[in-house]
């Protein structure tokens, strides 16, 4: 029981990033209708700003938040510089030029930072365990990464429901051409969002980064992840990636830890044991499938523009 | 379309005859390298020519087209490691798997469009990325080395690497010569109409669901052959050959020879690895160099070499 308590605690934590990446994508993708697939790299640059950046100041925190202004600014670059000649393009275009950027990011981080990938220590106050109910101590780190990403997650819904910044994200959604037209400087606009789509996914990656090795295509894997939850809860569609993304957290990690025991019950100890692990890591891809089936737009599809 | 001997067909041929006549250089010279290198040349262009099919010709934006390659490339694989090494069964057995993966991917994500398409297929291959890389006992994450490669009857032999040449060179001009007649066919008109306006196809009676499946899964068959070969010329299979960013090679070969051309994936496959090839040479991190090149292909040069050669006979 202690241990299904905590394997949920994971598939939230993990559901929550997820649901960060996955954000940015689709506030990206319904605003701008761009497919950008090196949101992974930017995930990527936060990891590695987050440990450059902490072992220059010497504070975690401050280290993250430096991670996290450099991973906007960079965002917006990009969007400056590449993203913004893209608009209207076909998707094709879009997946190909962002195919490219990826190669370039990649490269870029081997050589300023080398090949052999770098670690992000946790301080002592987050390295220890919180008694969480009687009996059930979970890892304080995870659990601040919970709270991190809700709050995130909330500031997000206010940013773009109860905000004007927020209305003008919203109205260029559904149509761009009026909003430019009312006088909003859409470009900016744009950048803005390209912006915090990018600060999304570096906070993803700086979370990421104490738990998984931070590396040259850590971004790559998460990418694909993160896809998957954009389609399932349709794209463009912010609660939808939310749902989904917790839906996808929970149902990988329990099925990593739950799977061979399911399986035991209907086949012999090592055919359990080699198919759980295939099995498993296809378990999400498998709900992608069904869910597109029956709703080819996905569970909560955005409102037709 | 109307004149056969424009300057596109022109440089397509000379290049197949370049292609030919390579044996003959590596003779003279003796650079055994570059035999290596056109023959993986001539593999992937023949996988490009196929992705050519659905996403030239068919408007279909699949980034899932690596995955064709894994598993033709694993089914002999798997085969020689159990003991079948006549390629009599290995290749249809990897062109049949190929088939069947195709058509429960494609009956799947043809339901969708846009983006959706480009995501569901991606997934896919991730998918079949994970299985293959789970398989314990052929490998998993390392790859399954191939003691010996496919046999035939007699005068043929798969290790000799001039005849191996020449066998992917033939299958290559096979594929580009089937694909070409088959979308000057009426099968090919009615999947181009699709790409333009499908539901106008469908209002004029035609099921374009079953036309683009079909067309889907002959892609996934003529790519699974490449798989195939490429598994004999590397005497070596890994889940990496199937990879998402070997699907991102596939379409940049795709779009920088120039989409719904017939020889454009040529073009690009031959462009892509040669510049690969040289600017490794220059520096180890060429990619940074390719990354940024890429995006100017995508703003400025939309139609690809071949598009570049189109324009030539205009001026």
């Amino acid at each position: 029981m202690t241990l299904f308590i905590e394997q949920c605690l994971n598939g939230l934590q993990f559901g929550l990033l997820l649901f960060l990446l996955a954000a940015g994508l689709t506030l990206v993708f319904g605003i701008m209708d761009l497919v950008n697939l090196a949101h992974g790299s930017l995930y990527m640059l936060g990891a590695y700003f987050a440990a450059t950046f902490a072992a220059w100041t010497g504070s975690f925190v401050l280290g993250a938040i430096l991670a996290l202004g450099a991973t906007l600014l960079v965002g917006m670059a990009v969007e400056v510089i590449a993203m913004r000649r893209l608009y209207g393009r076909d998707h094709l275009d879009h997946v190909l030029a962002t195919f490219g950027l990826i190669l370039f990011f990649d490269e870029l981080v081997r050589l300023i930072w080398g090949a052999g990938g770098m670690s992000l220590p946790l301080p002592s106050w987050l390295n220890t365990s919180v008694r969480i109910l009687p009996g059930v101590d979970y890892s304080a780190y995870k659990l601040s990464i919970i709270v991190v990403s809700l709050s995130v997650a909330g500031f997000l819904y206010f940013l773009v429901m109860r905000t004007r910044l927020g209305m003008l994200i919203r109205a260029g959604a559904s149509n761009r051409e009026m909003v430019g037209a009312l006088g909003v400087n859409i470009k900016l606009l744009f950048t803005l969002v390209f912006g915090l789509g990018a600060a999304l996914a570096g906070v993803a990656g700086l979370m990421q980064a104490p738990i998984l090795a931070v590396q040259i295509g850590m971004g790559e894997n998460i990418l694909i992840l993160a896809f998957v939850i954009t389609v399932i809860g349709g794209i463009g569609s912010i609660r939808g990636a939310f749902v989904a993304a917790i839906l996808v957290g929970f149902i990988d990690t329990l099925g990593r830890a739950y799977f061979t025991d399911l399986l035991r019950l209907a086949f012999t100890k090592e055919t359990a044991a080699t198919a759980a692990p295939a099995l498993s890591s296809m378990l999400i891809y498998l709900l992608m499938a069904i869910v597109l089936v029956i709703r080819p737009e996905g569970l909560f599809p955005a409102s037709s523009k | 379309m109307t004149s056969v001997f424009n300057l596109r067909t022109i440089v397509g041929l000379l290049l197949l005859l370049a292609l030919v006549l390579l044996p003959v250089y590596v003779e003279l010279t003796g650079s055994r390298f570059l035999l290596t290198l056109f023959t993986r040349i001539a593999i992937l262009a023949l996988a490009a020519v196929s992705l050519n099919l659905i996403l030239g010709y068919g408007g279909m934006m699949s980034f899932g087209h690596a995955a064709y390659l894994g598993i033709g490339g694993y089914a002999v694989g798997i085969l020689a490691f159990e003991g079948v090494t006549t390629g009599f069964v290995q290749w249809p057995v990897a062109l049949l798997v190929s088939a069947f993966f195709a058509l429960v991917i494609g009956a799947l994500s043809l339901r969708t469009r846009g983006v959706y398409f480009i995501m569901i297929t991606l997934a896919f291959a991730q998918m079949a990325y994970y299985i293959v890389a789970g398989l314990a006992r052929y490998g998993g994450d390392d790859g399954l080395t191939i003691q010996k490669r496919s046999q035939f009857i007699a005068p043929i032999n798969l290790s000799n690497k001039v005849q191996f040449y020449y066998i992917c060179l033939a299958l290559l001009c096979a594929a580009i010569y089937l694909v070409w007649r088959l979308i000057n066919s009426r099968f090919g008109m009615a999947i181009q109409g699709a790409r333009s306006n499908d539901t106008r196809m469908r209002a004029i009676g035609f099921p374009t669901y079953r036309y683009k499946l079909t067309c889907f899964v002959i892609a996934g068959t003529l790519c699974g052959l490449a798989g195939a070969l490429l598994a004999n010329h590397t005497d070596f299979v890994s889940p990496a050959m199937m990879y998402w960013t070997r699907s991102g090679d596939l379409i940049i070969m795709v779009v920088l020879g120039g989409m719904g051309s017939t020889f454009g994936p040529l073009f690009g496959a031959v462009a892509l690895l040669v510049l690969e090839e040289v600017l490794s040479g220059i520096t180890e991190y060429w990619q940074i160099i390719l990354g940024p090149l890429l995006l100017l292909v995508v703003l400025f040069a939309r139609g690809g070499i071949d598009g570049l050669l189109g324009k030539v006979r205009h001026v």
